[in-house]
């Protein structure tokens, strides 16, 4: 079972663990805005503030969960098959178990009373929440009921939208997640075989134009609402690559808050258009070159873990079957709110010592290695397993953080997945070869701990392993980091490397 | 004439269900969806073409009888 960070490992760091083979940490993760406190709208930033998917810095802190209550969908795209379900499978519109809305909202309490992290509860499949509608809000009015201090979002394709905006406002669903491949309809003929729209099935160019115009009313008509949209977009080499900056800056226009280019997943495994014909995803440099072009206009979300329509946990963990139908049979649910209140205040406190500690050691940069470091911007993966620090033993981490640090400071651009390294003595080389692809273009990685090892075949693909900032907060340590490595290249003593990139690793999170 | 739902292949989304004119489809008891053949008519006095069909996520699982 992964853990959820605990109120006592947030406030001290927590422990490493023990090298292999004893148990493991959580596979951290995120989804959101990087903006803090000081850089939104007091108004925004109390709605986004303990929202995983909303604020990055939200998602070292908080949980969220989804319910598979929507399983029927109107349109089809080349980059979904409905028809697989793996236990070891993780990516959206592929779930375990269908729920009823009763069942589902049972489920929310049980999982928000056993975890207080858990501040949010998204309907996102696995078909099209609004192709269920009465699923979809006889689930939300159930669990403002019975949870009422939990945040109610939903993730949508958008065709049905306009029609729903004025429920969606009604029972308070404050964020709303509008997957957006394309504004033209050339583009999206080759994402969107066909869709359904009034009693009957468009296809191509003109399937595509229905699409786009649907989402960007629904986009309009939500955002004069005050109501926060976020904008996925799949990012698909050869297909919306380019084509995605023109979509960032026609959903900026019309309000989108956040904007969240993800990795085309397109393993022939899992039966896609896409995967069977041999479209790739991107690399991550790739993917981070075209979220930078677009960070300019708005807020881009670079830590999303695309996951599954009845995930569980903080962004990057899967806790979904510790609350399956089966497991929560005939347990009695009693709702505990005061735990819940009592782990937001740690939060809150936790919250402000990481954020003057970043300011402090910002600039102590400045005034040390400005000088010397002049425009150089190194990328840094972190071993964490929640509350902002380095606190996870490297053969225990399921995927690394990756900060862009610069004298300027350290900026969160990414995470990267991985094999589970440590699982008990077989495949060790193989799992530490994928580990090292993830994070090649890395100058180095901050771990709580690692072994002699994996240390020594990093050091030889130019990743340095460094434990010298053991539960320290991340951004902290990375400017540490930083501020030695320009010393070291004044000296001589490192040669800075450039023009690395790395995989993105596809497929499912190994249980742990 | 009446259509059916090819259980192998139908993955119990419900798409189709509340889009037949004719309440012909219900949900089996391992949670798939058929066709009731007496009252389905393929949609003819409603739609041009059979709804389930025209919804269903599963190229020829929704087919002629």
């Amino acid at each position: 079972m992964a853990d959820v960070i605990s109120i006592e490992a947030l406030q001290k760091g927590g422990t490493a663990g023990s090298g292999c083979g004893t148990k493991g940490g959580s596979g951290k993760s995120s989804c959101g805005s990087a903006a803090g406190a000081g850089d939104l709208p007091p108004e925004i930033w109390e709605k986004v503030k303990n929202h995983p998917c909303y604020s990055e810095e939200a998602h070292h802190h908080f949980a969220r969960m989804h319910v598979a209550v929507a399983p029927a969908c109107n349109i089809q795209c080349h980059y979904c098959n409905r028809k697989y379900d793996c236990a070891n499978e993780s990516r959206p519109g592929v779930v375990s178990e269908k729920l009823t809305p009763e069942m589902a909202a049972l489920k929310v309490a049980a999982v928000a009373s056993a975890i207080p992290q858990m501040t949010v509860l998204g309907i996102a499949g696995p078909g099209d929440p609004l192709a269920n509608p009465e699923k979809t809000f006889e689930t939300f009015e159930r669990v403002a009921k019975l949870a009422p201090d939990i945040k109610l979002c939903l993730s949508t394709n958008g065709l049905a939208l306009p029609d729903h905006v004025d429920t969606i406002s009604r029972f308070n669903v404050d964020h709303v997640t509008i997957t957006i491949n394309m504004v033209d309809p050339e583009v999206g003929a080759k994402i969107y075989p066909w869709v359904y729209f009034k009693h009957k099935r468009y296809r191509g160019v003109e399937a595509a134009r229905i699409l786009s115009e649907r989402q960007l009313l629904g986009l309009e008509m939500l955002t004069e609402r005050g109501i926060l949209c976020k904008v996925n977009s799949v990012m698909i080499p050869g297909v919306n690559d380019e084509h995605l900056v023109e979509v960032n800056r026609a959903v900026k226009s019309r309000g989108a808050f956040l904007h969240n280019i993800m990795p085309l997943i397109s393993e022939p495994e899992h039966g896609t258009y896409f995967g069977l014909n041999g479209q790739r995803g991107p690399t991550a440099q790739e993917l981070k070159r075209l979220q930078d072009r677009c960070s300019g206009e708005m807020n881009m979300m670079r830590h999303c873990r695309q996951c599954r329509a009845d995930a569980v946990g903080l962004l990057g963990e899967d806790r979904s079957a510790e609350f399956s139908t089966a497991a929560l049979a005939g347990k009695e649910v009693a709702y505990n709110a005061e735990a819940r209140q009592a782990y937001q205040a740690v939060v809150e406190q936790e919250r402000a010592a990481r954020r003057s500690a970043k300011e402090e050691v910002i600039k102590e940069t400045m005034a040390t290695s400005a000088g010397q470091a002049g425009d150089l911007a190194i990328l840094v993966a972190v071993a964490t397993k929640g509350g902002g620090r380095i606190n996870q033993h490297f053969g225990h981490a399921k995927e690394f953080q990756v900060y862009e640090v610069s004298a300027a400071g350290a900026r969160f651009v990414g995470h990267r997945r991985v094999d589970l390294y440590c699982q008990g003595g077989y495949g060790e080389e193989e799992a530490l070869d994928g580990v090292t692809k993830a994070i090649a273009d890395c100058t180095a990685v901050l771990v709580a701990k690692i072994g002699h090892c994996p240390q020594e075949q990093l050091q030889q693909a130019g990743i340095e392993a460094v434990t010298a900032y053991a539960f320290e907060y991340i951004e902290t340590a990375a400017l540490r980091y930083f501020q030695g490595y320009v010393e070291r290249l004044a000296t001589g003593e490192v040669v800075h490397g450039t023009g690395r990139d790395a995989l993105i690793r596809q497929g499912a999170y190994m249980a742990s | 004439m009446a259509y059916k739902i090819v259980a192998a292949n139908c993955t119990g989304c419900s798409a189709c269900e509340p889009e037949c004119p004719n309440d012909a489809i219900y949900e089996t008891k391992n949670g798939l969806f058929a066709i009731d053949a007496d009252k389905c008519t393929q949609c003819e006095g409603y739609f041009d073409e059979p709804q389930c069909a025209s919804v269903c996520p599963i190229d020829d699982t929704c087919i002629p009888a």
